[in-house]
């Protein structure tokens, strides 16, 4: 099994290696427009909870952001799929599903960490110190796992790029308005705040928030980050294998 | 080492093949021929474990491909039509990868990366991206990615579509240099010469069937070895001759244009199934 996997992953990382001075200021752009926009012009007189709305701000939008770079994968996915015809080489390679996708979920949360890191640095340049404690580094290890493994499975399923940007427009964009980043979840109402609920990223959002607090983030959180990582995990081997054809 | 028992595959209403049986023994080479859509690549995307037959078996050096999938797997090396190399990274690195997935160690993986390259003809672009290379060189580069893992068995699906002429050349040079070690290979290929240079046996396919199956040379002879291409109202007529005496003299009995060649296997594809390979 570790073969193959080892090798999927390892093309990832030498894509990620070739393109990273391109890709660390692009992982930048975003969160730092909504910094400078809402952290820094909007909310600067806000306190949240005892926070300003920039310490409110940062765990959020790493928690947003190990999402979306999570996510992107599927694009990478894609374009190796449908414009180079490199999932081929995959397919004629003895090499399994479950090593296939562990590959390609692994190379997400790479991604989804590099992003993090870029995040905390912007954030340390606005005078923002957190608590990076093992709660902090688990919930974006398993927010990472649970998007990047809905991610190989949907780029199973599409059947074009501009399936794709759909797939996006759909699950991550309303996900990364709705799930805890820009706002307390507790301000909307109560029948909204239990759909939101059923969102892994508000679980994430606050438990990410709860721990660069130093304080203790809710387990459950966690244990329904793993059992929905390890369900999409396991759809998208079926996804691979459905692939075939 | 290739077998393939009453094989057949639908994709809904279309029959893609048709109760395919064949067997390809050890270092041969077996041209598959056919115009497009005769079910050729389909053929290969079964064996190679790429698509679900619909009915039927084949196996691969003995490990069968639907219950041995991974075994079978390692028995072969592809190159697809289409070119699939990971255009920003190196030529090193492609082949690298391509031995990781099939389990080579790293030591091993970059002493076979030096003897391929060598033999491709593409050591010195070893550190070039593959976007840099030209059309003839990723093909040389896909044929060296498979054989990376020593595959017995090749698979090779119009390799040379839409290279000029003296790469073409360049690549069946290469062909015949594999051959030469006992690699059973499958090649699909709608080019005739290509077939005949290449190829012990030939098979033609038409609608997901296989009509025959012969040497080239019988395939060529049961049309007989010259042939007269003329214009008869307005209409290509071609005949065919034993010999060259007997096809001048019928000339010289019909006063018309005409062409005298010799009979190939795009004439033998004709007569057996009505319609030109391209």
């Amino acid at each position: 099994m570790i073969q193959g996997f080892t090798a999927v992953y390892l093309r990832e990382m030498l894509l990620l290696k070739r393109r990273l001075i391109k890709q660390i200021p692009s992982w930048s752009v975003s969160p730092l427009l909504y910094l400078i926009a809402f952290g820094y012009a909007m909310g600067r007189e806000m306190i949240i909870d005892g926070h300003t709305y920039m310490e409110f701000l940062i765990p959020g939008l790493m928690a947003m952001s190990s999402m979306t770079q999570a996510f992107a994968i599927a694009t990478e996915i894609n374009v190796a799929r449908f414009y180079w015809h490199i999932f081929e080489e995959f397919q004629a390679a003895p090499v399994s599903n479950v090593s296939y996708v562990s590959g390609e979920v692994l190379a997400g949360m790479t991604r989804a960490f590099c992003s993090v890191v870029v995040i905390l640095f912007l954030g340390s340049l606005f005078g923002v110190r957190l608590s990076l404690n093992l709660y902090f580094w688990a919930a974006l290890f398993l927010n990472s796992f649970v998007f990047a493994s809905l991610a190989v499975g949907m780029a199973m399923l599409v059947k074009s790029h501009a399936d794709q940007g759909m797939l996006t427009n759909f699950i991550i964009t309303p996900m990364a308005f709705l799930g805890g980043t820009f706002f307390p979840i507790d301000r909307l109402p109560v029948w909204a705040q239990k759909i939101i609920w059923f969102l892994p990223l508000s679980h994430a959002s606050d438990a990410v928030r709860m721990a660069s607090f130093g304080q203790q983030p809710d387990l459950r959180s966690y244990g329904l980050l793993l059992i929905i990582g390890i369900a999409f995990f396991f759809m998208a081997i079926l996804c691979v294998e459905k692939a075939k054809d | 080492m290739i077998k393939i028992e009453h094989l057949s595959k639908h994709y809904k209403s279309l029959q893609a093949l048709k109760d395919i049986s064949l067997h390809v023994p050890k270092g041969e080479l077996l041209a598959y021929l056919g115009p497009n859509g005769a079910g050729k690549t389909t053929t290969i995307r079964i064996l190679t474990g790429l698509t679900r037959s619909t009915r039927g078996t084949a196996s691969l050096n003995g490990f069968d491909i639907q219950k041995d999938v991974l075994m079978a797997k390692q028995q072969y090396g592809l190159v697809p039509q289409a070119i699939n190399l990971d255009q920003e990274l190196t030529v090193s690195e492609n082949l690298y990868i391509h031995g990781r997935l099939y389990g080579m160690k790293s030591t091993e993986i970059r002493k076979r990366k030096h003897e391929l390259l060598n033999y491709v003809e593409l050591l010195d672009r070893k550190d070039s991206q593959v976007k840099k290379l030209s059309g003839g060189m990723k093909r040389r580069l896909m044929i060296a990615r498979a054989l990376m893992h020593d595959p017995a068995i090749l698979f090779l699906d119009e390799p040379t579509v839409g290279l000029d002429a003296s790469i073409r050349r360049r690549i069946w040079a290469l062909i015949k240099k594999i051959q030469q070690q006992q690699t059973t290979i499958f090649l699909t290929t709608h080019y005739i010469e290509e077939a005949e240079f290449l190829a012990q046996r030939v098979a033609f396919l038409d609608e997901g069937t296989i009509i025959t199956i012969d040497t080239p040379q019988n395939l060529i002879a049961k049309q007989g070895q010259w042939a007269i291409d003329r214009i008869v109202n307005d209409q290509m007529e071609t005949l065919y001759f034993q010999s060259r005496e007997s096809a001048n003299q019928y000339n010289s009995e019909n006063d018309t244009q005409y062409t005298l060649r010799r009979v190939n296997l795009e004439d033998s594809f004709l007569a057996v199934t009505g319609k030109k390979v391209k």
